[in-house]
């Protein structure tokens, strides 16, 4: 990989005499910029996507891992009874941290979205709820269930299993989903350059010939497409990733749109992701081209 | 320099020539005569590694021509300059750039910009520098092919049909410029169908002058 880096820095940098004679392929030239700015500008959105997704599953996994909560539905003269002993079956259950009934405030601030402001929650039935902070590995849900079911009959364990895996497996999915993106958006920015390359190279069999009858080596000639089709992907991969990163700026914020959307973007240091961009489109284009050109001048020796 | 050793080549069809033996040693003057079609393009192809003998041995500066890679084949084709039948330039440079054009792809162009400006000028081309070869006359094309040919100052310098296109006053002048870079101690071989050439050299350097005929290569003697 060293050897490569130094070799491809060799090329890059070069010998500007050569790139003279080889003369400029128009079309070739404009496939690779558009093709290296249109991926670069998708590869940015797909980067959003999965550095969003991500973000995601990792904030439900770790706020909703941790906590869990139990409901007391019980007649009033046994509700002081059951929360009670629940504390006590909670207290010594191990893994949990700490379980602490929410008070009449915190449950009237709850309600207070579907019933207005000053419910007399003490007056009415509604279940007593108990927030409950795990520690370590948690707890064994079934276990407690169970422990449960025989001393506190009007409780109910809800641990947020339910409704958090599947948001958290399809999040999960959604970022995979990302990078195979990223990845089949460079392998299709391979095979376009590649075939570009081929292009510029048969159109120059010419050329080539005459370099190589005054003496020039393949990794010269090379060099000559290598350096082009590298600095023309660079540009353009440049160009789709200020726009790709501009269109995601561009996108409605959390107070206007709301929900998953909104969070499709980049957030801090994450604005610096997608400027790897423009240099993966010029290695992309680095390796196919020198694949491509070293490749041919094999088979026409 | 370069050598053959009972080498055979075909295009795929018949044997072109057999059994040629060669010796071009440092600083002898070689002519190669012979009806047109008999090869000798093609021995002179064999010469500089653009083709591989398809029986015997070709050593160039004491390689086996058989067993160089592709750098190897490069690297000694800067040590011989040749001046192709057909020329051979890139059509989009100017004459000048041309001719620099091995110094170029060998990475040594700054310290040539002197060199080149005389070289030009002892072909007599400085007017047409900066034209593209496309505009060039026959006469003009060969003499940039030559110059193109001895930029590098090469051990060996192989000249197919120098003078192929040139009047007889213009063929002296290129016969000139060879016969004094072989003064220099440069190997020279040059391919020609013009018997007073020959003669005219004959007169200037001690030349072998040989015969590629009927698939075999032979001393040229009684018709000079
Ligand atoms: N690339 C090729 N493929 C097949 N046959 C070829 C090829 N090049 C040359 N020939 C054939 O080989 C024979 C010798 O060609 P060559 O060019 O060596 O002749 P020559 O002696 O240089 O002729 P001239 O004096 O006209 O230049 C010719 O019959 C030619 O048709
Ligand atoms: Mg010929």
């Amino acid at each position: 990989m060293k050897i490569d880096l130094a070799r491809m820095f060799d090329l890059i940098a070069g010998d500007p005499q050569a790139d003279r004679a080889v003369p400029p392929t128009g079309f070739t030239a404009r496939l690779t910029l558009f093709t290296a700015g249109a991926m670069a500008f998708l590869a940015v959105f797909a980067m959003a996507l999965s550095l969003a997704t991500g973000r995601l599953a990792d904030r439900w996994s770790a706020e909703l891992a941790r906590t869990s909560t139990l409901r007391i539905t019980a007649p009033v003269d046994q509700a002081d009874a059951q929360l009670r002993s629940a504390i006590t079956v909670l207290e010594t259950t191990p893994g949990v941290a700490a379980a602490r009934p929410l008070s009449a405030d915190e449950q009237r601030a709850l309600l207070e979205p579907w019933f207005g402001v000053g419910l007399p929650v003490e007056d009415l039935p509604i279940p007593q709820l108990i927030e409950i902070i795990e520690e370590g590995d948690g707890y064994d849900s079934i276990g407690l269930r169970a422990r449960l079911q025989a001393e506190v009959p009007g409780a109910v364990l809800d641990d947020h299993t339910r409704w958090r895996e599947p948001l958290v497996k399809a999040a999960n999915r959604l970022r995979t989903l990302g990078w195979l993106a990223i990845v089949l958006i460079a392998g299709s920015t391979a095979a376009m350059i590649t075939l570009a390359a081929q292009a510029a190279l048969a159109a120059n069999a010419q050329v080539i010939r005459v370099m190589r009858l005054v003496g020039a080596r393949d990794i010269y000639i090379a060099g000559a497409f290598v350096r082009r089709f590298t600095l023309r992907a660079l540009t353009g991969g440049a160009i789709g990733t200020v726009v790709g990163m501009i269109a995601i700026w561009l996108l409605p914020s959390t107070d206007v749109a709301g929900g998953f959307l909104t969070g499709l973007g980049f957030q801090g240091v994450g604005w610096l992701a997608p400027l790897i961009i423009p240099p993966l489109a010029a290695a992309v284009a680095f390796f196919a081209t020198r694949a491509a050109a070293l490749r041919m001048l094999e088979e026409q020796s | 320099m370069i050598e053959l050793e009972n080498v055979a080549y075909n295009y795929g069809g018949a044997e072109l020539f057999s059994q040629v033996s060669l010796t071009l040693s440092a600083g002898s003057f070689h002519f190669l005569t012979g009806p047109s079609g008999a090869g000798k393009t093609t021995l002179l192809k064999l010469c500089y590694g653009a083709l591989q003998a398809t029986a015997g041995q070709v050593r160039l500066f004491g390689d086996d021509a058989a067993r160089m890679d592709r750098d190897a084949v490069a690297l000694s084709r800067r040590r011989i300059g040749v001046v192709h039948q057909d020329c051979q330039f890139l059509d989009h440079l100017n004459v000048s750039d041309n001719i620099a054009l091995p110094l170029t792809v060998s990475g040594r162009d700054a310290e040539a910009a002197g060199n080149l400006g005389d070289l030009i000028g002892w072909v007599g081309l400085c007017g047409q520098a900066d034209q593209l070869p496309p505009e060039l006359s026959g006469g003009e094309r060969q003499r940039a092919a030559l110059a193109r040919a001895v930029i590098m100052s090469p051990d060996v310098i192989i000249a197919d049909e120098p003078t192929g296109n040139v009047d007889w006053e213009m063929s002296q002048r290129l016969l000139t410029l060879l016969v004094e870079l072989n003064r220099m101690g440069k190997t020279v071989i040059i391919a020609t169908h013009d018997m007073n050439l020959i003669r005219a050299a004959k007169s200037q350097v001690t030349t072998r002058v040989l015969r590629l005929q009927d698939r075999r290569l032979m001393q040229a003697g009684a018709e000079l």
